[in-house]
């Protein structure tokens, strides 16, 4: 089924000068070789167009279950130099994991049963 | 010599909360403290300071929470590991040594400062001597903003650190050191690793990199599950580090916040360049060989990390004059907000044309309408919503035009479109833009000149 990004993965992401870096991490294994085939470089630059000015690079971490993007050009020139509210690229995390992707039924459902299992209710 | 050593996290920035260094102390076992204030524009800040007032230069908090915990410290024999020397690590030691006057402690406390990083009175020297210093992201040569530079530092690893511990110091003050040593350094001195243990050194570096941000490695700021993590007290993480570089992550257990495979996880991608090559003066670590095992419990166990040998250069931060800039902000309110404060835009930047006003930038955000992610991943707003924010920022090469476009906030209040609030705090300060410069140099000549000084107070 076609379903946002966040129903089987979560994120972090951070600055270094005017390139964001956005760690997205799949919620159980069979989560992760889903998102190497569906979040390629080329599908985020295009996610993020207008926002994003430069290179989409992807690294892979399978030990993790995660994928690291650097957005280059991304930050209004980074740092106090940059004029946005989001400056230092903190929400770009949430952003990214509006991207729409194919995930098979029973992954799905195996990430929200991980998410289920895990949420200890306070 | 100890077979596991526990460095826990107290402080992820300047600003950040207080009272977790004294929770961490406090309220459970641990052998080490670090307390990280730097980020990379804060040098900049603090030589601003330091111009103003000679005695200054350093993050000034780190003073009276010293003064307030240095009881603990000698009586549990934990130590402290900091950069709140900024540009100015003499100046913090003798604050606190003038803080800790009148106190009686069990016996003196130890207070080391390491200097030599601040290269600020040296970059005319550097560049005459052939190191350009360019700009790691554009390639440019430092000359091109030499005149303009506020703050230079080299980015200074563990050994000066480790030689403050091995000469008995109680509380470390550093200027600018990588904040990750400021974890792994401790490891080194306690676990007998050697400078060239790539593999331990580079596990000791994921472990500050995991202590270097606070709470965000111990369930703050996580999303996986962020709706039951108890965040009114949380614990900050702590590393118990074994002496072959494996290493279990955890937090006092009867603190909040939460330590899984997902807030580490988190954290570990957090500001992650190329993950296989995380570069540190001392080594560099392959976070794509990290290995976690999630024991339950508030414990996540890290194996398996390997490492490379250091290069020969250290990275200098830099930060030059780079303009100003102001934000002004204005609320207006339902019905029709987003058409309001779109029409206030408008007006405003009517006027700043009319006044002959020009700028490098103008931006245009509605908070409350996509200001986040964009208005194009956001989506169409709702057609009603309650109020939205018009947040209006300008930067440009010379300070008054940003001063006059301070001035033309207010006037939208009367001279405007209707039901407008949120003007409260005042005209907009003008701030002035430090741009940042990345660069290397060679590290022999700066690591010539690393010194370490021991003094002791509080007798």
């Amino acid at each position: 089924m076609k379903v946002q990004l966040r129903e089987v993965a979560f994120a972090r992401s951070g600055d270094k000068g005017d390139t964001a870096n956005v760690g997205v991490i799949a919620m159980t294994d069979s989560v992760y070789p889903i998102l190497v085939k569906e979040v390629r470089a080329d599908r985020v630059k295009e996610h993020f167009r207008g926002v994003c000015r430069g290179e989409v690079e992807r690294f892979e971490l399978p030990n993790l279950g995660a994928l690291n993007f650097l957005l280059h050009e991304s930050l209004g020139g980074g740092g106090t130099v940059s004029l946005m509210l989001d400056a230092q690229g903190k929400t770009f995390s949430t952003a990214m994991l509006r991207l729409e992707v194919e995930v098979p039924d029973e992954v799905v459902e195996e990430a929200r049963a991980a998410r289920a299992r895990d949420g200890r209710s306070a | 010599m100890p077979d596991r050593i526990r460095v826990a996290s107290g402080q992820g920035f300047w600003g950040d909360w207080q009272e977790a260094p004294k929770l961490q102390v406090r309220r459970g076992p641990i052998d080490y403290l670090m307390l990280d204030y730097l980020a990379e524009i804060t040098m900049s800040i603090l030589q601003k300071q330091k111009e103003r007032d000679p005695s200054a230069g350093y993050a000034r908090d780190f003073v009276p929470l010293m003064a307030e915990l240095a009881p603990d410290l000698v009586e549990k024999g934990i130590r402290v590991c900091s950069n709140a020397g900024g540009v100015n690590p003499e100046g913090c030691r003798e604050a606190l040594v003038e803080a800790l006057a009148g106190t009686s402690l069990f016996r003196p406390l130890r207070i080391a400062t390491v200097a030599g990083d601040d290269l600020s009175d040296r970059l005319d020297d550097l560049l005459a001597a052939g190191h350009e210093l360019r700009n790691m992201e554009t390639g440019e040569p430092l000359a091109a903003v030499r005149d303009r530079v506020q703050s230079a530092n080299a980015y200074l690893g563990a050994a000066p650190i480790v030689e403050a511990l091995e000469g008995g110091a109680d509380v470390v003050i550093t200027g600018r050191s990588t904040d990750t040593a400021l974890t792994y350094a401790p490891m080194m001195h306690e676990l007998g690793w050697g400078a060239e243990d790539w593999d331990r050194i580079a596990a000791g570096i994921v472990a500050g990199h995991i202590n270097e941000c606070g709470a965000q490695a111990a369930g703050g700021n996580t999303l996986y599950d962020w709706r039951s993590v108890d965040l009114v007290e949380p614990g900050y993480p702590i590393v118990e580090m074994d002496e072959d570089g494996s290493f279990v992550v955890t937090k006092h257990p009867d603190l909040g916040g939460r330590v899984t495979w997902a807030t580490v996880t988190e954290q570990l991608v957090y500001e992650m360049g190329d993950p296989t090559e995380y570069i540190t003066p001392d080594a560099i670590a392959d976070f794509t060989t990290i290995r976690l095992s999630d024991e339950g419990g508030d414990r996540v166990r890290v194996s398996g990390v390997e490492g490379r040998p250091r290069t020969d250069r250290l990275k200098v931060s830099i930060a030059y004059h780079a303009g100003w800039k102001a934000t002004g902000t204005l609320t207006y309110a339902w019905p029709d907000a987003l058409d309001k404060a779109r029409r206030a835009d408008e007006v405003l930047r009517g006027r700043l044309a009319g006044l002959g006003l020009s700028f490098d930038e103008i931006r245009t955000e509605f908070v409350g309408a996509g200001a986040c992610h964009g208005p194009r991943l956001a989506g169409p707003p709702a057609p009603d919503l309650p109020e939205v924010e018009l947040r209006v920022s300008v930067r440009g090469p010379e300070r008054d035009p940003v001063e006059r476009f301070t001035r033309e906030i207010a006037p939208l209040i009367l001279a405007g479109p209707p039901s407008v609030t949120g003007f409260a705090g005042g005209r907009p300060r003008v701030q002035e833009v430090m741009a940042y410069w990345p660069a290397l140099v060679d590290r022999n000549v700066v690591e010539r000149d690393v010194r370490v000084e021991i003094v002791e107070a509080g007798a």
